[in-house]
């Protein structure tokens, strides 16, 4: 098969598009598809996970470039100037605050490309606030039923004490 | 210890101590990602925000030499040569990308290179703990113990929904990457690797090569990692995928047996051939030798040969490697001088057994 582009060279590269819904296919060899630009993902010689970020980002209806639209700006992270087209084309965030600023876009990214969207793990003591109690009483509830399933009533009413008073030191804590 | 130690020495601790399942987990491994507070991330920071980080981290040596009873030292990717930092990419120090940019760029690193820690890498910290063998549950505790004496002094970017907050959202959560380093000739012998390694990536988990993303498996040496890091207590990402390493370990027993018992003359026979290629070539090529080498491994872990000891195998996987070789050779080598370098030292090296 020839280049639809030049058709002089072999065909290497065979695209599939899709544009309102019309499916359009073009068959290039590898210098028109470079030209074109049409294969840049391809000839990437090191493509990583971040180029892979990228093209959710901004393929991804209702978050990136859909949703920018209709605001009309794009955000900004004013703690390091990074725009959110730049951490799309970068698949990078600029900063701990970029996570606040971008929060509308990153959850649904997060949920496709993560477990969940909320922290399940270690909590630092000093910057980690009242999570981690809040953690430890998540993780003995689970206990709790494991143990009322498997008909422990007394490991489960241990658990149940415990959890009473985490949540006691966690309401003292909340109020200070 | 010095510089020259950690530079010279081929061996760190993974690769010459013994590990639970050693004969097919090379090594386990925990990494985990930290950033400071409100610096911007190293793709972001200027260099005076690069180099505060680097005198942060640089305060916890002494906390870390002596909590954990191991020599520490910070060590400055600018004040030594691109050489050798791709030396400390082949033994597994570093990634390919923090040896390319030095400025700013440091690794604190204990005595016995179980843990090292990446400073501005893509994150500010990167811990790393590589232990020898099946034992992810042990790294952890290890870098769950220096991610404490480190959070002492620093304050890490956090917040209650997401976690550890890392420059790529890939990171996020706990920052947590558990990874095992298999070697698995007898299930790529049976053509049976690529039904175990499709059931692999259906249980969340990534297939790598030998030097992380973007390389190849060689060798039949494969780095299986788990790709969620939010959402995910670190205990149960452990525990995944320590319980997949060890089905993945059952299956190269079962298919090392089954070749051990049917086919005992082809495979005996592959091995001493790989074996007199390595013991009197005179050129071998980087590819060639990994090859060749996951035979004689397997050789010697199945008892068909006797006189080598498996411990070999590690040292040359990181003797053999470009850098490393022209470090030994004090001088720059072009392919074929570096093609004849590595049989010479295989040579060398498997002599000194027998």
């Amino acid at each position: 098969m020839l280049c639809d582009d030049c058709k002089k060279r072999p065909a290497v590269v065979h695209l599939t598009k899709m544009v309102n819904n019309e499916k359009y296919e073009k068959n290039l060899c590898e210098q028109c598809a470079k030209e074109t630009g049409e294969a840049q993902i391809a000839f990437q010689p090191k493509y990583s996970i971040h180029n892979l970020l990228a093209g959710l980002l901004n393929f991804e209806p209702g978050t990136g470039a859909a949703l920018t639209k209709n605001q009309g700006v794009m955000p900004v992270c004013d703690n390091c100037g990074m725009s959110y087209t730049e951490f799309s084309r970068s698949g990078r965030l600029g900063c701990a605050m970029c996570y606040t600023h971008f929060s509308q876009q990153l959850e649904p990214l997060l949920r496709r490309v993560q477990g969940g969207t909320q922290h399940a793990g270690k909590v630092p003591g000093r910057t980690g606030g009242t999570l981690m109690l809040k953690n430890k009483i998540q993780q003995l509830r689970q206990d709790l039923q494991k143990y009322v399933s498997n008909e422990e009533f007394e490991k489960a009413a241990l658990v149940r004490d415990e959890i009473k008073q985490l949540e006691k030191d966690l309401n003292e804590k909340g109020g200070e | 210890m010095s510089l020259n130690n950690i530079l010279d020495q081929p061996l760190t601790s993974w690769m010459k101590d013994p590990g639970p399942d050693n004969d097919i987990v090379l090594s386990s491994r925990i990494r985990l990602a930290r950033n400071i507070g409100v610096i911007p991330f190293p793709n972001r920071a200027t260099e005076e925000q690069l180099n505060q980080v680097v005198e942060t981290v640089k305060n916890s040596v002494g906390d870390l030499t002596k909590e954990t009873g191991t020599a520490f030292m910070f060590l400055d990717l600018d004040k030594i040569s691109p050489l050798e930092r791709f030396v400390l990419v082949e033994k597994h120090l570093i990634s390919p990308v923090h040896a390319q940019e030095a400025k700013y760029r440091g690794l604190l690193t204990g005595a016995d290179g179980v843990v090292s820690i990446m400073v501005n890498e893509e994150d500010h910290l990167r811990a790393q703990v590589i232990l020898p063998g099946l034992q992810l549950e042990e790294a952890w505790q290890v870098a769950n113990s220096v991610d404490d004496i480190l959070e002492a002094k620093m304050d890490f970017a956090f917040s209650e929904r997401q976690g550890y907050l890392t420059s790529c959202p890939t990171n996020v959560g706990s920052g947590l990457r558990a990874s095992v380093m298999l070697h698995l000739p007898a299930l790529v012998i049976t053509n049976q690797i690529g039904r175990v390694l499709s059931a692999i990536s259906q249980l969340g988990l990534a297939v790598r090569g030998l030097y992380g993303e973007g390389s190849e498996a060689i060798g039949n040496i494969y780095q299986i990692s788990n790709q969620m890091t939010l959402g995910f207590a670190e205990r149960e990402i452990v525990e995944n995928l320590q319980s997949v390493a060890g089905q993945i370990v059952e299956q190269e027993r079962l298919a090392r047996d089954y070749l051990f018992k049917n086919n005992n003359e082809q495979l005996a026979d592959r091995v001493f051939r790989a074996y007199g290629i390595l013991s009197c070539a005179r050129i071998v090529s980087s590819q060639e030798a990994m090859r060749l080498l996951s035979d004689v491994r397997l050789g010697v872990d199945l008892g068909i040969i006797q006189e080598i000891d498996p411990k070999i195998f590690n040292e040359l996987l990181v003797k053999t490697r470009p850098n490393f070789l022209q470090k030994i050779a004090h001088r720059d080598l072009d392919a074929m001088g570096r093609d004849m370098m590595r049989a010479e030292i295989i040579r060398q090296t498997i002599k000194r057994q027998t």
